[in-house]
This record gives C-alpha cells, sequence and structure tokens, in this order.
C-alpha cells in the first residue's frame, strides 16, 4: 500500500478549518509522546507550557505584550508576500524604527507635552519604512533580490542599533551600560491597566489590522498587488504600474514593522536596549505564512506565537525543561500546522501497488 | 483467422485513464494497421494527448490492454517504446537551441547510438531519402519551425520505426510545408511504417488519412473513413451538435480608420527574439482585418507593441494612431481608456489570473468601467454582476463567479475573456489566436461574437494561425514573415496560395508613404 497526495483541483472549504484543528491534536499527541519519553509528566508538562502561562489576567496582558510586534510586523508582510516580494527584513525595519524613535525620544526627555510621544512614534514608524524603502530602492533600480537585501540590511540595522547604544545614544549616566537613558514621561507609551505591562500599542494593532485588512480584501490597490504577486504579466498586461506597487508594498511592511519596533522602546522597554526584539521580525514570517497571508488568520498566529515564546520560558522556569526541548516543541506545532495545511490543496489516498499488473495483462496473452 | 496471420501493428482494447476530477480516456479501443496513415480526431480536452502518452510509455492506463503486433505488451517509459519502434513527435519540440541538430539528435537517442560526429553520414542519408534536407552541423536557433520539425522526424527515423506519432504537426507550419510533410508521411507509410495523426483540422486529415478514430468526451465517438465523410459529419462526431459549425459570414467593407500603424520598428533585445520591421497596416471601422503567419514570426512583439505591454519613446508616439491620437508611448490602461481592448494569446497567465475567480478576472481589465470601484474600493457586488453578465450573455459553462479562472476549460475561458473585452463596447479589439486549442462549438461561437462586434462598428484586427479561421472571418487579410508584414488584401480577392507565399516572405513591402 502507497500513500499518495492528489491534488484537490479546488481548495477544500471544510480542511479550512480542520486543518489547524488536526495540527494542534496532532502536536498534542506527539508533544505527551515525546515528553513521556523524557521523562516529564506528559499532560502536566503540556499544562505547563500551553495553559499556565495564560491562565490569569497578567498572563494574558503578557500574551498581547509578546503578540503586539509579531502581529504589527506580520501585518505587513501579509502585504508584500501577498505582491510575492519576499521581504525578510522585518527584523531590521523593526529595529530601525526603535532606533529612529529613540534618537528622537532620548533628545526630549523633558518635554512635557504628549506630541513628544507623537513625534517619536512617527519618526520610529518612518524609519521602518525608510529601511524597507532601501530594498524597494535596490530592486526598482537596479533589479536587486529583495530577500538578499533585506537579509542584509538586518545586520546593518542590528549594527547601526549597537553602535548607538554604545556610543551616541548611550545614556551618560548609565555606568557605561550599553543602553540610552529612560525616556521621558511624555514620550512613554501609556498602559491601559494599572499594574499589567499591556499597553496603547493594542490600539495600532487593532488599526493596522483593520487598515491592512481594507487593503487586501476590499481596495483596489490591495487587487493591484494581488494580481502582481499572483501573475506579474496580467499585471503588465492591464497597465498597472509594477514599480510604484513594490514601493508602496515595502513601504507598509516596513513602517508596521518600525512602528512594532518603537512602540517596543516607548512602551514596555522604555528605552534603547541591544535587545529590542528576541527575534520578532523573524517569528513574523513564520507567522505571516501560518496566518495564510490574511489579517484575520494573522492575529491567531501572532497569539500562538506568543504563546510558545511564553510557555517556553515557563517550562524551563516551572517543570524544569530544558531550553532545547522547548524550542523542539515550538518546532513542532509549526510543522504540524503548516504540513496540515497541505490538506486543504491535496487529498491523501491509499494505493494499491502493482495494481495494474493484477488487471488485464495476462489475460490476453493466453488467448 | 487473418487477423491471426496478420495483426495490427497497434491495438487498444479498454483503455482507461482516470485523472482527478475527469475521466481523460473511458474504453477507448483503437487499431492501426501496417503502412497505415490513422487519423486521432477530437477537440481539446476530448483526450487525445492522454491516448497518446499511454501509447508512448509516458503513463500508465488504469484498465485496458495494448497489442502490439499481436503482442500484449506493457510500455513502462518512452524508452521501452522506442525499443519497440515507436516514435513521437511532440507538438511542441524537445530541441536545445545552442545545440547543432547533430547534437540533439545524439542526445535524443542516448549514448549507445554514437557521437554526434558518428551521426552525421546517416542524418544526412535519412534526411535525404525522405526530402528533408538537413544540415548537422547547424545550431537548432537558426533553424525556421518547420526545419526543426524535420529534426524531430529525422531523428525518428534513425532507428528502426514502426509506428510514428504526430501531435498536430501541421500547427506550426505553412500551408506549403504542411504539403510538404505530406509527401514525407506518405512515402513513410508506403514503405510500411504506420502512422497516428493527432489533429484538428479537418481538411488535412481528410487529404491525408485512410482511417481517422474521432474521440469526444474521453470515448470513441465513432470511426470512419474520412474521405468518405464531410467536415459537418466528422465535426458533428468531435463535439455532437453544435451550431454556427459551418457558418459563413458576409464580408464587410470598412468605414473610417480607426486604428493606423505607419512604419512602426522596433529591434528586439533577444536575440532569439523576433524585431519588427517597418510595420504598416490600418483597421477600418466595421471590418476585421487579419494577420496569418506562422507562430514565431513576429506576432508577440507585435501585439505587446500594440497593447502598450512595450511602449516606444515619446517622440515615436504616432508610429501607433488610434483616432488620430498618438499611442505608442501610452502605457495599456491609458489606451484602453481611449477605447481599445485586447486579448492576448495565451489565456491563462497573461490574459487572466489562473488562482483569481473569474468575478476578480473581470475586474483585472474592466477596473476603468463606471461603478465598478468607489473610492479605492472594490464594488464587490457590481463586480459580481459583471463576471455574471459575461457568463450569460456568452454561455460561459462554469459553476460561478467565484470558480478560479485555470478550472475553466481553455475553450469557455476564452469565451469569459472575450466577453469581458466586447462588454466594455470597445471600439477596437485586438486578438491574438482567439480560437486557438479551444474546441469547435466554442470556436463558432467567438466568431459569431466577433462578427457581431464587427457589425456593431467596431474596428477588429485578429492575429492568428489558423488560415481558414481568417478565410471564414477577416474581410482584408495579410500575413507577417520574419518581422515584416505584408500588404492587405481584401480576403475575397486572395487565396490561401497568395498567403501562403506572404507567410513565406514572398511579398514586396509597401514603400511607407508620407502621411
Amino acid at each position: 500500500m502507497l500513500l499518495s497526495l492528489e491534488p484537490r483541483g479546488q481548495q477544500s472549504r471544510p480542511m479550512l478549518w480542520l486543518s489547524p484543528l488536526l495540527a494542534a491534536l496532532l502536536t498534542l499527541i506527539s508533544g505527551a509522546l515525546l515528553f513521556a519519553a523524557l521523562g516529564h509528566p506528559p499532560l502536566e508538562t503540556l499544562r505547563v507550557l500551553l495553559i499556565d502561562p495564560i491562565s490569569d489576567l497578567y498572563g494574558i496582558s503578557e500574551l498581547l505584550v509578546k503578540a503586539l510586534p509579531i502581529l504589527l510586523c506580520a501585518l505587513g508582510l501579509a502585504v508584500v508576500y501577498n505582491a510575492r516580494i519576499w521581504n525578510i527584513g522585518a527584523e531590521g525595519q523593526l529595529l530601525m524604527g526603535a532606533l529612529a524613535g529613540s534618537a528622537l525620544a532620548v533628545h526630549i526627555i523633558d518635554w512635557d507635552s504628549r506630541w513628544a510621544l507623537v513625534m517619536t512614534l512617527a519618526v520610529g514608524t518612518l524609519g521602518g519604512a525608510a529601511w524597507a524603502g532601501l530594498c524597494a530602492w535596490l530592486r526598482t533600480q537596479f533589479n536587486a533580490n529583495e530577500i538578499l537585501t533585506s537579509i542584509m540590511l538586518n545586520y546593518i540595522a542590528l549594527n547601526l542599533l549597537l553602535f548607538a547604544v554604545h556610543g551616541p545614544l548611550k545614556d551618560p549616566e548609565g555606568f557605561n551600560f550599553p543602553e540610552s537613558a529612560m525616556f521621558g514621561d511624555a514620550t512613554r507609551l501609556p498602559q491601559l491597566f494599572e499594574d499589567l505591562r499591556v499597553h496603547a500599542g493594542f490600539y495600532f494593532a487593532l488599526l493596522a489590522l483593520v487598515v491592512v485588512w481594507v487593503l487586501l480584501q476590499k481596495s483596489f490597490l490591495g487587487f493591484q498587488v494581488k494580481v502582481l504577486g499572483l501573475d506579474k504579466r496580467a499585471a503588465g498586461f492591464v497597465g498597472f504600474r509594477e514599480k510604484k506597487l513594490v514601493w508602496i508594498a515595502l513601504l507598509i511592511s516596513g513602517a508596521l514593522a518600525g512602528l512594532a519596533g518603537v512602540a517596543e522602546v516607548t512602551g514596555p522597554i522604555g528605552q534603547l536596549v541591544p535587545q529590542v526584539s528576541p527575534g520578532y521580525g523573524y517569528a513574523a514570517i513564520t507567522v505571516a505564512f501560518l496566518g495564510r497571508l490574511n489579517p484575520i488568520g494573522i492575529v491567531f498566529a501572532s497569539l500562538l506565537m506568543a504563546l510558545l515564546y511564553l510557555g517556553g520560558e515557563n517550562a524551563q522556569m516551572a517543570a524544569n525543561l530544558p531550553q532545547s526541548i522547548t524550542q523542539l516543541f515550538q518546532g513542532m506545532v509549526l510543522f504540524f500546522l503548516l504540513a496540515c495545511d497541505v490538506l486543504i490543496h491535496y487529498r491523501p489516498r491509499l494505493k494499491a501497488a502493482g495494481r495494474l499488473k493484477a488487471k488485464g495483462w495476462t489475460k490476453e496473452a493466453a488467448a | 483467422m487473418s487477423e491471426l496471420q496478420h495483426p495490427p501493428r497497434l491495438l487498444l482494447r479498454g483503455i482507461t485513464k482516470q485523472y482527478p476530477g475527469t475521466l481523460a480516456n473511458d474504453r477507448v479501443s483503437l487499431s492501426i494497421r501496417a503502412g497505415e496513415i490513422h487519423a486521432l480526431l477530437g477537440e481539446n480536452g476530448a483526450g487525445k494527448s492522454t491516448l497518446m502518452k499511454i501509447i508512448y510509455g509516458v503513463t500508465q492506463p488504469d484498465a485496458g490492454e495494448i497489442l502490439w503486433e499481436g503482442q500484449p505488451v506493457v510500455m513502462r517509459d518512452p524508452a521501452q517504446a522506442r525499443e519497440r519502434g515507436i516514435g513521437m513527435v511532440f507538438q511542441h519540440f524537445s530541441l536545445f537551441e545552442t545545440l547543432s541538430v547533430a547534437e540533439n539528435i545524439a542526445l535524443a537517442m542516448g549514448a549507445a547510438a554514437g557521437t554526434p560526429k558518428q551521426l552525421e553520414p546517416k542524418i544526412r542519408e535519412v534526411s535525404q531519402r525522405y526530402g528533408m534536407p538537413l544540415e548537422p552541423q547547424r545550431l537548432v536557433h537558426s533553424l525556421s519551425i518547420g526545419e526543426r520539425q524535420r529534426v524531430e522526424i529525422v531523428r525518428c527515423l534513425m532507428q528502426d520505426i514502426r509506428l510514428l506519432i504526430l501531435d498536430e504537426p501541421t500547427s506550426v507550419l505553412t500551408p506549403q510545408e504542411a504539403d510538404d510533410l505530406f509527401v514525407v508521411l506518405r512515402r513513410l507509410a508506403a514503405e510500411g511504417c504506420s502512422i497516428l495523426f493527432i489533429s484538428h483540422k479537418l481538411g488535412e486529415v481528410r487529404a491525408l488519412c485512410e482511417s481517422a478514430t474521432v474521440l469526444r468526451g474521453g470515448r470513441v465517438s465513432g470511426d470512419c473513413v474520412p474521405a468518405e465523410c464531410s467536415d459537418l459529419d466528422l465535426a458533428r462526431l468531435m463535439v455532437g451538435d453544435a451550431e454556427g459549425l459551418e457558418a459563413e459570414y458576409p464580408k464587410a467593407e470598412g468605414g473610417t480608420p480607426f486604428l493606423r500603424v505607419e512604419g512602426l520598428s522596433w529591434h528586439n533585445a533577444d536575440p532569439f527574439g523576433v524585431s519588427l520591421e517597418e510595420i504598416a497596416l490600418d483597421v477600418r471601422a466595421g471590418e476585421i482585418v487579419g494577420i496569418a503567419g506562422v507562430a514565431g514570426n513576429g506576432q508577440d512583439e507585435l501585439l505587446a507593441l500594440l497593447s502598450g505591454e512595450q511602449r516606444l519613446a515619446r517622440d515615436q508616439g504616432a508610429r501607433i494612431r488610434f483616432l488620430e491620437a498618438p499611442m505608442a508611448h501610452l502605457r495599456p490602461d491609458a489606451r484602453r481608456r481611449q477605447g481599445m481592448a485586447f486579448v492576448p494569446a495565451e489565456r491563462l497567465g497573461h490574459g487572466a489570473v489562473p488562482d483569481m475567480s473569474l468575478a476578480d478576472n473581470g475586474l483585472l481589465t474592466a477596473f476603468q468601467q463606471g461603478g465598478l470601484i468607489g473610492g479605492g474600493l472594490i464594488r464587490h457586488g457590481r463586480v459580481e454582476a459583471f463576471a455574471r453578465r459575461i457568463i450569460e450573455r456568452f454561455a460561459v459553462k462554469t459553476p460561478g463567479t467565484h470558480t478560479p479562472a485555470r478550472s475553466l476549460s481553455g475553450g469557455n475561458l476564452q469565451k469569459f475573456i472575450l466577453g469581458r473585452e466586447i462588454l466594455q463596447q470597445p471600439k477596437l479589439l485586438i486578438a491574438a489566436h482567439p480560437t486557438w486549442g479551444v474546441d469547435v462549438g466554442a470556436a463558432a461561437a467567438i466568431h459569431r461574437a466577433l462578427i457581431e462586434l464587427r457589425d456593431a462598428g467596431a474596428a477588429i484586427l485578429v492575429i492568428s494561425e489558423d488560415l481558414e479561421e481568417l478565410f471564414q472571418i477577416s474581410d482584408r487579410i495579410a500575413a507577417l514573415s520574419h518581422g515584416r508584414l505584408s500588404p492587405l488584401r481584401a480576403t475575397a480577392a486572395t487565396s490561401a496560395t497568395d498567403v501562403g507565399r506572404w507567410m513565406a516572405g514572398q511579398f514586396d513591402q509597401p514603400t511607407p508613404t508620407a502621411a
């Protein structure tokens, strides 16, 4: 017997919903087996990983804090990826957003006006957009592959940030730690609830969600972006401006990543530090695809990704699980989710091997 | 008794092949005698290609049997088919353009056959014996399409060939080249080689083939002797009853010139592409102008320049004028705003986005029509309604407007694309290969729609490889050859032989006249 995949010809509607459920089930089963094999109580460990981190308000707030930057970056990536522009640089654009915002914020620590926050956010957003704009310029002007340019710009952004915290933006009273001064209160994103770290970046994420959803699902601009991504020749045939669309898509993507970065430094962190991002921009790539490049799907995917971050930390502390095992578990989740998505377009079928031989061929030889 | 003594060269019995969603071959039976030229007729999607691939060992049938000279056989791969003496010439050649003729043949025959150098004498001998002169050392990219086909045929003849399968061999040839090919094929048959000739051109099947098997929807719909059947009989076997198969349309006289092309030259940077030289033509209101020519003579380039996918510099804008306004420097959307509409040769991937729904594909070119877009947002209700109108008016067979374009058959998608342009009421429609690969029934519907549009006063330019089609619908006709365009003549006063000569480049290019 052979298991083979046959194309369905059309995507299966029920599978769109069933595939994540199936993936969740498979993850739980194989996770339990894995933990049992390693001598950890399986159900207990799963609970520590997946339920404990969000069992109280504080946990949910932390979940949102982690999910917000991922969500912002991934929404931006949904726009470019729909145009088949492979921007791998959300991490760099996020860092540049944080850096640009901080560069302004440390100079206006004394301001009282709310304009300080508005300006800082705007500068950060523009910083991210500008960084993505570099990729757009290199691609439209020199036909440079944006995968390569955006990855390389990630490293440049990281090193610029390191240079800044060790040099020009270092807190003069900070005992030589590589950090900027704490921002002034007027430059900080307000918290939504007392004692919880979840901050006003939440509203930006909601706004971005609506904007990206309208852009991709309802607007003619989004339609052009999708046509460009699916079929470049058809886009040229009807006169869509490829260069303009590349610029717009990359600028939107970079702006949202930049906003994510500046919201981190003005929100939960409050200053510029070398570890602004534990790889949010890279996680967002996975999240964008996990959410099937659909804004609503991306919301769920970024919450899941944030949960995996939190659960991993929690399991290391509470269940004494080594970090490599929690990362293995995270990998399993993503693997099953993406693997089950194959079922949307293909149906599995068992094939009896050698059926052909059995039928017909020998009969006529005798005749 | 006689069947045992002289079994047919190839006998298929009950061949069935199921693909997901379609039964490509349903209990197909077929018999070819030694030295017989047998036609396999059928519209696109009738299962001809699948059947060929099964005979040539490319795919395996789900059920049924193949008897080769009376012996049941299993063709696991093309190599086994070739060992038995089965050769196949595909519609799309599998030649390396940067290699020589001999190198290509050596590659196809495998190392055991010898080096290209060793094969050269045999290539010369075979090609001369069958009247297909070929120079083994020439590079393939310098050969014409007809010569490339010879390379493919000679490759098959290099071995001891007992069955030659040709897939729509004349679709790339001028009428004269096709006649030459038929001479070769008859000679091969006379020597005892069986030939399976796949085509949907009824005229040539009648001229060449002794017997025919007609496929429809994966099944054999009939066997016949083509010489004793009329075109209408054959067409009925292919498509069932369809109206308008034999329609003749009255020719029309054009009015005011809508499109004027003068002194249009364009250098193609692609070394394997075609450059255009001093193209001149005009299309008038209420007429259809046909441009004939074998593929690869500049059709794609001319279409790109006319549609705006390829633009000229602003100062050359007047090389293409529409209603006297210069156009050659404008983008496609700007040209469409003036009332031009285009149907490209390739339906999927050019004229329609394969993975988008029909509704979205309607919006694709109609976005400048009033009402489909408001405030930057798509008005989905109206876009749906537009797609539904196309589907109803042009009888497009589809489950609905949300079906992706890729899941429509060629004929249905072409009706949709043409309908999309016609419903925008263009003043000028430029269509490339409007019925290429489309079944006979859909082709008739498309021709009727074009004639209707013409009679409503639009100017239409049709670029096609199908001479029969051009003679049927166009009022004036010209041919492209190596990037040059022959003068336009009234179709009624032109014969296929004339056009064939133009296609081969035998004409005086009109000298550019001062405007």
